[in-house]
């Protein structure tokens, strides 16, 4: 039988050692007393050969060879070959949460090194071990300024994911805690600071923002970040972390907790999952941070060493009042992550995120040339950008898939006011000839 | 070891990209850029590749260690699922093609993939449906309760607040409940370890949403009257939520939905062998009995009569989403291809050794440790240190001197009910050569623990650090290396 090694005689030598006959005698015993199921829906097995042939060619039902324009948060990045090696270490991958920091030193130094980078990237002092997803990760924020501010209201900016609102109104509904969401003008790309500011009251808790914004606008946070600390909120952000290499940093803007998805750090898109969901926040507020946390102390001779530390705050320990409900991070995707970042480097960072902004604006340049083809909103804009066709944008994407290109995410899938608007996202892979082919295919499907 | 910060130098790269193609030109002004580059590692790909490696050396595995760790399930992860989780066809898919007008289409083998598993999943369980969304465990009970509470409030029962937790429940069931809003009351065991049904009794009325019950129990247990809880949490107008944790000791075997629960979540990296990944990515798909289905996540894959699949949204009393896409994909997949591989035949073999297993691990070790809770166990059994403890040995000395013996430490003091405890689940991939070294150093251990206590209480020697001082780590914090 595959991966069990029992053979027949070591099941009699090891049911005679605990006084049964069978293991029928075993399952009686243990007050397992029902007639076994039919399992009627379930197949026989297949061979190692087999089974691969099988998800061989179901993977060729997928496309892969469409040429990718589509972001929305999650990116066609280039991971180098290291990387999965190095994760592939099976070290790190059958571990168990390190639990035990001797016998877990290479994890939790990783998972250290992951904390430091994310601090570095984010310019914030202090990351925990991981969240599940970018979603969850604004959640908790909510959940965390929930705590400290003692108020029960989160103002979110419509230029927040509507993935994730949609995630955490889900999240919120049973819990006594007001979601308000502030709308951005179909016209316009910017978060619409000033009503933003306008919706805190004193039973605010925090405000929402992401950067860059979910259509890809990139805007000043200092001043709207002070006016939201005067009336007494938290200020978080959720981040691109890729455009960071490149953007003023959450950190420098003044923001009290800042949360991204993770997945363009060396993470394939993989469907949906799994993923990253990151948080930093500034030194004060670390006692109120959910999720594990990984610190640097010494051992009993003054050796440094990693251990989790704060455990105080979770769930196996504090029951129904600990900080979240999470006991698993998502730990081999922020050593995903960490592996991305060692091997692409600092000089490689700056470059893949220079790359990723010069292709956006040439793509962009090359589209707005197009007959009907109209800017929407702010100029400044990382590496995704909006603009507004002369149709139903769903509809040309449909017909874009089948030139051979995923053209972009058909905004009114999410508002109903934008439906002909398209948001587009351009990555390093991208290269000059397929922007200008995506281009001339645009200008096909929409003119010919 | 050093940070991987300190090593490399300035100027030094690990990567090749690609040349600059277009114009140098983008639109972000210098008011919004960065002052200075992230201080990101600056080391060779051979630098990079060697610190990892080097790292991976400190760490116990399954792959390199027999890991018997107590409620994780920590069995092998066939090699060969790893191999199709990266095949470009599944790791390189965006999913928001499916979302694409003319998408649906072009996932199919992903949509079959979500849609076969689910299928085989609810037929294990014995429930109607499955959903595939929840990324972990706790994040499939918090699932779970949340269903029970959207079932309550359709049916105008408002009231409903209370979540019952036998004490014996792991930590993340009274955690997951406060966060769907319940306020929880714990439920004691009796001194069989299982739940205590007058206990029970009293605390039922009109208040109570449900219960959350492991089955089996952390103690390793089948509570004989699980079916008759369930009874009386319907008679109640409660439902009964199963963590099936431990499920592992009874697939194939008996389903928790043929004996009343309601909804139930499973744990893809414990019973259905996905890595662990040293703390996940997990995957904790959570099954519902039919009353439970309408408000089960979006979104949902469904099969078309002609046989094609198709994502569905539109269940106007979904919960919504608790997942930003189909769940963690990955690890689907690598669950699909084991449930494929196992068969029918398969994975009722898997519950047997696990079961067989732990009761021999058991009887070998009942004339060294204490039990607290004697009797045929299920997939682990749970041993207590009071006899070594009364010579200063503690749970926690044993644990460190199996790290010495190259063994990871079965689950210390959990359950909590049971005195210093040592929670031991050896799994169905363990060879009995294996778990005859792991009882003799265990044997070992008890009567060094008896003759020579101190020599237990210095362990680990053999490890790259000793004993680490973690009171230090929660005052003096040192979270990251900032530049």
């Amino acid at each position: 039988m595959p991966y069990i090694p029992n053979t027949d005689a070591d099941r009699k030598e090891m049911l005679e050692a605990i006084e049964c006959k069978s293991i029928d005698e075993l399952w009686q015993k243990a007050q397992i007393r029902t007639p076994p199921p039919a399992l009627e829906n379930i197949p026989a097995g297949m061979s190692e050969y087999e089974v691969t042939r099988h998800l061989n060619s179901l993977a060729s039902q997928n496309a892969t060879h469409l040429v990718n324009f589509v972001g929305s948060g999650y990116y066609d990045h280039l991971i180098p070959a290291a990387v999965g090696t190095m994760v592939g270490r099976s070290e790190f991958y059958t571990a168990y949460t390190p639990y035990q920091p001797e016998a877990s030193q290479g994890t939790l130094q990783a998972i250290y090194e992951y904390q430091s980078a994310i601090c570095r990237l984010t310019s914030m002092p202090m990351s925990n071990a991981s969240l599940y997803d970018g979603g969850t990760a604004l959640f908790e924020a909510i959940m965390m300024a929930v705590r400290i501010t003692n108020r029960r209201q989160a103002v979110i900016s419509g230029a927040v994911s509507p993935i994730f609102r949609e995630m955490i109104r889900c999240y919120s509904s049973n819990l006594d805690i007001e979601l308000i969401v502030v709308p951005v003008k179909s016209s316009k790309t910017d978060s619409s600071q000033g009503a933003l500011v306008d919706a805190v009251t004193d039973k605010t808790a925090c405000v929402l923002v992401q950067y860059p914004n979910v259509f890809g606008t990139v805007e000043e946070w200092s001043d709207t970040v002070e006016k939201i600390h005067a009336k007494g909120a938290i200020a978080v952000c959720s981040v691109y972390p890729i455009a960071l290499a490149m953007l003023k940093t959450p950190g420098e803007m003044g923001f009290d907790i800042v949360t991204g998805e993770g997945q363009s750090l060396g993470i394939p898109l993989s469907f949906g999952g799994p993923y990253l969901g990151f948080m930093a926040v500034k030194e004060k507020l670390v006692r109120k941070m959910p999720g594990r946390i990984v610190g640097r102390t010494v051992d009993l001779d003054g050796k440094p060493g990693f251990v989790l530390t704060l455990q105080a705050r979770e769930q196996h320990i504090r029951r129904e009042n600990a900080m979240s409900n999470i006991c698993s991070n998502e730990s081999l995707c922020a050593l995903t992550a960490l592996a991305y970042l060692t091997c692409i480097g600092k000089e490689g960072l700056l470059q893949v995120a220079n790359l990723c902004a010069a292709k956006a604006n040439f793509a962009r340049d090359l589209l707005l040339q197009i007959k009907g083809i109209e800017p929407v909103g702010e100029k400044a804009f990382f590496n995704e950008f909006v603009i507004k066709l002369p149709g139903d944008s769903s509809e040309i994407v449909g017909n874009m898939i089948d030139k051979g290109f995923a053209a972009g995410f058909p905004l009114g899938r999410y508002y109903s006011d934008r439906k002909n608007q398209l948001l587009v996202a351009v990555t390093e892979k991208r290269t000059r000839e397929e922007i200008k082919a995506f281009a001339n295919a645009m200008e096909a499907v929409l003119w010919s | 070891m050093e940070l991987i910060y300190s090593k490399g130098k300035s100027g030094r790269r690990g990567s090749s990209l690609p040349k600059l193609d277009v114009p140098d030109a983008n639109s972000i002004p210098s008011s919004l850029r960065r002052k200075k580059a992230a201080q990101m590692p600056e080391v060779s790909e051979l630098e990079a590749v060697r610190h990892f490696t080097l790292l991976s050396r400190k760490n116990m595995g399954v792959d390199s260690n027999f890991y018997p760790l107590g409620s994780c399930t920590m069995k092998y992860n066939p090699k060969v699922n790893e191999k199709i989780a990266a095949m470009p066809g599944f790791a390189d898919l965006h999913p928001l093609l499916p979302q694409l007008r003319r998408g649906g289409a072009l996932t199919q083998g992903a949509l079959a993939v979500i849609y076969e598993t689910e299928r085989m999943l609810s037929e294990l369980l014995g429930f109607s449906q499955t959903t595939m969304q929840p990324l972990a465990g706790a994040h499939g009970e918090l699932t779970g309760v949340m269903l029970i509470a959207a079932y309550h409030k359709a049916h105008g029962d408002t009231k409903r607040k209370i979540m019952l937790i036998p004490d014996a429940a792991h930590g993340t069931n009274p955690a997951s409940a406060a966060m769907a809003g319940f306020d929880t009351v714990t439920i004691p065991s009796d001194p069989d370890g299982n739940v205590d049904l007058d206990a029970l009794k009293k605390e039922l009325n009109e208040n109570v949403a449900g219960i959350m019950l492991t089955c089996p129990n952390t103690l390793g247990m089948f509570d004989k009257n699980v079916k008759e809880i369930c009874e009386l949490i319907h008679k109640a107008g409660a439902l009964a939520y199963c963590d099936g944790a431990n499920f592992n000791a009874i697939i194939g075997r008996l389903r928790p939905g043929d004996i009343g629960f309601d909804v139930m979540h499973v744990n893809l990296h414990k019973t259905f062998s996905t890595p662990h990944g040293a703390g996940g990515p997990g995957s904790g798909p959570v099954g519902v009995c039919e009353k439970l289905v309408p408000y089960l996540p979006v979104s949902c894959v469904a099969k078309r009569s002609d046989g094609t699949y198709a994502l569905e949204y539109h269940h106007k009393e979904s919960i919504g989403y608790i997942a930003p896409f189909y769940g963690n994909f990955g690890i689907i997949l690598r669950a699909y291809a084991y449930l494929l591989t196992l068969g029918k035949e398969g994975l009722v073999r898997v519950s047997e050794n696990a079961v067989l297993n732990a009761n021999y691990i058991r009887a070998k070790l009942i004339p060294y440790y204490d039990q607290q809770h004697p009797g045929y166990c299920m997939h682990e059994c749970v041993f207590s240190a009071t006899r070594q403890s009364e010579k200063g040995v503690h749970a926690l000395d044993i644990a460190k001197a199996l790290i010495d013996r190259g063994i990871h430490p079965p689950t210390i003091y959990f359950p909590l009910i049971v005195k210093e405890a040592l929670m031991i689940e050896p799994t169905e991939t363990e060879s009995i050569e294996d778990i005859n070294k792991f009882i003799q150093v265990m044997i070992d251990i008890a009567k060094l623990a008896d003759e020579n206590p101190e020599a237990i209480k210095q362990c680990p020697l053999t490890t790259p650090i000793k004993r680490l001082d973690e009171t230090q780590a929660a005052r003096k914090l040192d979270l990251a290396s900032l530049e």
